[in-house]
């Protein structure tokens, strides 16, 4: 079988779908995209689709993933898996602002949701001044430990978050489409246990911000000696994104 | 464009399913109007997973879109949520398409399905800035239309619609833009808001309820009489004649967020003659129109490719009485075990062994069981209703549904019917463990699920002069059935709030004095009353009492033949002689048969309007006795053995 890579964007007013309403948009797409999509078994097939890391309803992506399996068929001729071709077939059956900015077939191996170390984000906060965030993350950085309180069962836990947070810092315009250029930052969080959601940094930087938009700009898996993207963006799609937004 | 957007997405964040206010759908349209378009807001109202699926509001979307001299978009009733943060902000009643506010349209045109969605009519009307009353609205303001199959009685909403259309839409709106375009372009001047309406006024189909003035008798209606010249006195309903002059929609919208019926819908035809004489969709949707069996195969064709779906429904008012059904169906089903599976539904099953056999080739419906409507529980009663199902008809639908490899089923059934007994009402418990016992020949799994809801008298029915049942005794009703299946095992019981059907009852045969009422219960915070989490007939007595009106003149009195009824202007085709005949073989139990397959009872719809049926077979379809004239299924020319796992 035959495993198929695809990198995507949300963006735009899509970003407001949640994750299974994008799981079934994708699934008509492969549906109409003639691909020979494997299924899964039963009295409603459904294509086998693998998904990265959740992206939380209303943030966007520069950066999401599907592995499809495809159906390797002796008889039949093996369509092209070549990236611009592909590109351009999914074009038209994606919503607006679901765009494939890169396609590979590639090895079976561990799953993307446990492959990923690391996402990059840019966030737009709201209702905050610049030079307060900037204090919050100078601080938040300059800490040896910083102290979260999650609830679990209950029960009110501490945990130190700060060796989550790879990046941070304040950035002026962000140049992502539709966002103002208030008060930005961009920060790296990694994946390993405890965690930290974008939700809960910006409640420890700054509580009375808003995040106006959130964007995960990458995701980050170990390579070899060095981290890198699960499929990087070559010029040729990076020109296709630019179209399509 | 896109005013609205940049504030609505601060919004979005702080409500329950935001994605339904994106639109994004894949066949949505982003209009770039000319100055002289007549621009339209369809507007359906309830929240978008219902309202998206809507085909008549997706077919005038394509039509209006595909004409010159218009555009349109459409817009859906906001949550409370979003209602409640629009309100704090300021943010007016938008598209879904391109997020234009309400106002940037010349029209806001309300497609009215249930009458219990009027209070979101009047919220949403609101929510767009413009005034509650036509009577307040300029020349300027939307022009506030509405369609649909409630609009055979728009009297409670007569002080807030500029103009009712009657039945079909598919032409009448193309004459409802000329007339907007040519008042426009003559340049529109205070006080002229009159003229416009009396223009809408002369297109047939078009009611215009400020036009005309209601004399009262005591608290009946003595006369409902134009105002002006050139106003009709009574306005009939537009009927297309053929389905195939209008094969939309061509683009059905696929939603990118989970609605009700997702799905494509192809309408198969549309009419229907059983004559069952509860159905008020039946009466006024006459004469039956199919599609041509070659139109409907290139619209699955087209549609399944073009969408994505893996499920298409045939729908109408009872899909197996098409006559190109068992064709269409393994057409389907063949084509797909070739490519993708696709399945098939039929959203109205007829209950018969035919159908069942239909059915079970469809296969896919096993999963979620299958679904039938006898709709009383005793042969008398079924009579009455004019639904002509024998108990042999049920039980070889029943039979074959659990041979065929079904292990449930679902029942639906009315209670509060003209001239029930508690032996009728009985009659329901009867039938269910009926079925189960039959099922458990089967599989011991077997169950049912029994369905009851009120019966709700509607205009331009037979039943309209019946009084409905109040709630008491249809909460005594159900309580005999609840008492009667206690130790039924495998069935199991549910029932329609008989609340929330009063509420309907007062509004579906109301006057023009409800609209005091209904505007009462949408300021008291009565919104989405379909919903039963935010329904309260607390809302609706009060305001009743408010208003000085009586819920018994209104719900449960029974009506005389010499009643003025407050929809009497208006007209279905039907004539008022063939519905009072009818009411009177319903009293006498005495059934009707369909006019496709058999003579012409003269009930107007057909011969008022020099149209006819347009129905492929001249013969009823096998195995159904219901209405058809035959006796019983002799033979049933499909396989009933279900088939493999989506193929
Ligand atoms: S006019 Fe005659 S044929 Fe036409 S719907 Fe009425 S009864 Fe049937």
């Amino acid at each position: 079988m035959t495993r198929l890579r695809v990198r995507y964007t949300k963006l735009g007013k899509i970003r407001f779908i949640g994750h299974r309403d994008l799981a079934r948009v994708w699934e008509r797409a492969l549906r109409r995209s003639g691909l020979p999509i494997a299924s899964t078994e039963g009295f409603s097939p459904r294509p086998k689709m693998h998904f990265g890391l959740a992206l939380s309803t209303g943030f966007e992506s520069l950066g999401e993933y599907l592995d499809v399996d495809l159906i390797d068929s002796t008889d039949a001729p093996q369509p092209s898996y070549a990236e611009e071709v592909l590109i351009a077939r999914f074009a038209p059956l994606l919503p607006a602002g679901v765009a494939v900015q890169a396609v590979a077939v590639i090895e079976r191996g561990k799953s993307l949701q446990a492959a990923v170390t690391a996402c990059s984000w840019v966030i737009d906060l709201d209702g905050v001044a610049p030079t307060a965030v900037g204090g919050a993350v100078d601080r938040f950085l300059a800490a040896d430990e910083v102290i979260l309180e999650r609830v679990r069962d209950d029960q009110v836990v501490e945990v130190d978050v700060r060796a989550c947070v790879e990046e941070l810092e304040l950035i002026g315009a962000c140049g992502l489409p539709g966002w103002e250029s208030g008060t930005s930052i961009r920060l790296d969080l990694g994946t390993a246990s405890p965690g930290l959601k974008v939700m809960e940094l910006i409640g420890l930087l700054a509580p009375e911000a808003t995040a106006h938009r959130v964007c995960r700009t990458h995701q980050w898996i170990e390579g070899a000696g060095s981290r890198q993207e699960p499929l990087a963006v070559t010029t040729a799609s990076a020109l296709a994104e630019r179209q399509a937004s | 464009m896109d005013e609205i957007w940049p504030r609505l997405e601060r919004l979005l964040p702080r409500v329950q399913k935001p994605a339904r206010y994106i639109g994004c759908e894949d066949g949505a349209q982003a209009p770039e109007p000319q100055p002289e378009q007549v621009g339209w807001l369809l507007v359906y109202p309830d929240t978008y997973e219902v309202g998206l699926p809507n085909q008549g509001l997706q077919i005038l979307y394509e039509i209006l879109n595909e004409h010159p001299l218009s555009w349109a978009e459409r817009g859906y009733a906001p949550w409370s949520d979003l209602d409640q943060l629009m309100r704090q902000e300021g943010l007016p009643f938008f598209s879904v398409d391109t997020h234009r506010p309400a106002s940037a349209f010349d029209i806001m045109a309300f497609n009215l399905s249930a009458e219990l969605t009027y209070t979101n009519l009047l919220n949403c009307i609101d929510l767009a800035g413009i005034p509650l009353r036509t009577a307040h609205r300029s020349a300027d303001t939307p022009l506030v239309l509405a369609g649909g199959h409630c609009t055979y009685n728009p009297e409670p909403l007569a002080d807030f619609l500029d103009a009712v259309v009657l039945g079909d839409g598919e032409e009448v709106i193309a004459e409802i833009t000329a007339v907007v375009h040519d008042f426009r372009s003559a340049g529109r001047t205070g006080g002229s808001r009159v003229d416009l309406h009396r223009a809408l006024a002369a297109v047939p189909g078009v009611y215009v309820p400020s036009l005309y003035d209601v004399e009262w008798d005591g608290p009946a209606v003595r006369s409902v009489t134009p105002r002006y010249p050139g106003v009709p006195e009574r306005v009939e309903k537009r009927t297309v004649a053929d389905l195939a002059d209008w094969p939309y929609p061509r683009r059905q919208l696929v939603p990118v967020t989970e609605v009700v019926h997702d799905r494509l819908n192809v309408e198969v035809f549309r009419g229907c003659t059983r004559g069952c004489r509860f159905c008020q969709a039946g009466m006024i949707t006459r004469p039956v129109r199919e599609r041509p069996v070659q139109q409907v195969r290139q619209m699955i064709a087209d549609g399944l490719e073009r969408t994505g779906y893996d499920e298409v429904a045939l729908t109408s008012l009872s899909s197996a009485d098409y006559s190109g059904i068992a064709e269409v169906v393994s057409e389907t089903v063949r084509s797909a075990s070739s490519g993708r599976p696709v399945s098939v539904s039929l959203p109205s099953l007829r209950v018969d062994a035919f159908t069942v056999g239909v059915a079970a080739e469809i296969g896919r419906a096993r999963r979620t069981g299958l679904t039938f409507a006898p709709e009383a529980g005793t042969w008398r009663m079924r009579q009455v209703i004019n639904k002509l199902i024998s108990d042999e008809d049920f039980d070889g639908a029943v039979e074959s549904a659990y041979a065929s490899g079904w292990r449930r089923m679902k029942l639906y059934f009315l209670t509060g019917l003209p001239s029930e007994t508690d032996e009728d009402t009985l009659g329901i418990a009867e039938m269910a463990r009926r079925a189960v016992s039959i099922g458990r020949r089967h599989t011991k799994g077997a169950s049912v699920t029994v369905s009851v809801g009120g019966f709700v008298p509607k205009p331009f029915t037979p039943f309209q002069w019946f009084g409905q049942n109040t709630v008491a005794e249809l909460q005594r009703k159900i309580g005999l059935l609840r008492d009667d299946l206690r130790r039924a095992g495998g069935v199991q019981l549910k029932w329609h709030d008989p609340k929330a059907t009063l509420a309907e009852g007062i509004v579906s045969r109301g006057d023009r004095r409800l609209g005091a009422v209904i505007e009462d219960v949408w300021r008291n915070g009565g919104v989405f009353q379909e919903w039963s989490e935010c329904f309260d007939i607390d809302r609706w007595t009060a305001a009743m009492e408010r208003h000085g009106l009586s819920i018994d003149w209104y719900a449960h009195r029974h009506r005389t033949e010499d009643e003025v009824l407050p929809w009497e202007h208006l007209s279905a085709g039907l004539h008022k002689d063939f519905l009072w005949q009818d009411w009177r073989d319903a009293l006498d139990a005495v059934g009707l048969e369909d006019c496709r397959w058999t003579p012409c009872y003269d009930c107007g719809a057909c011969t008022g309007y020099g149209i006819e049926h347009i129905v492929a077979s001249a013969v009823p379809p096998a195995g159904g006795s219901q209405g058809t004239g035959m006796s019983r299924p002799v033979a049933v020319p499909v396989r009933l053995v279900p088939s493999g796992a989506g193929a």
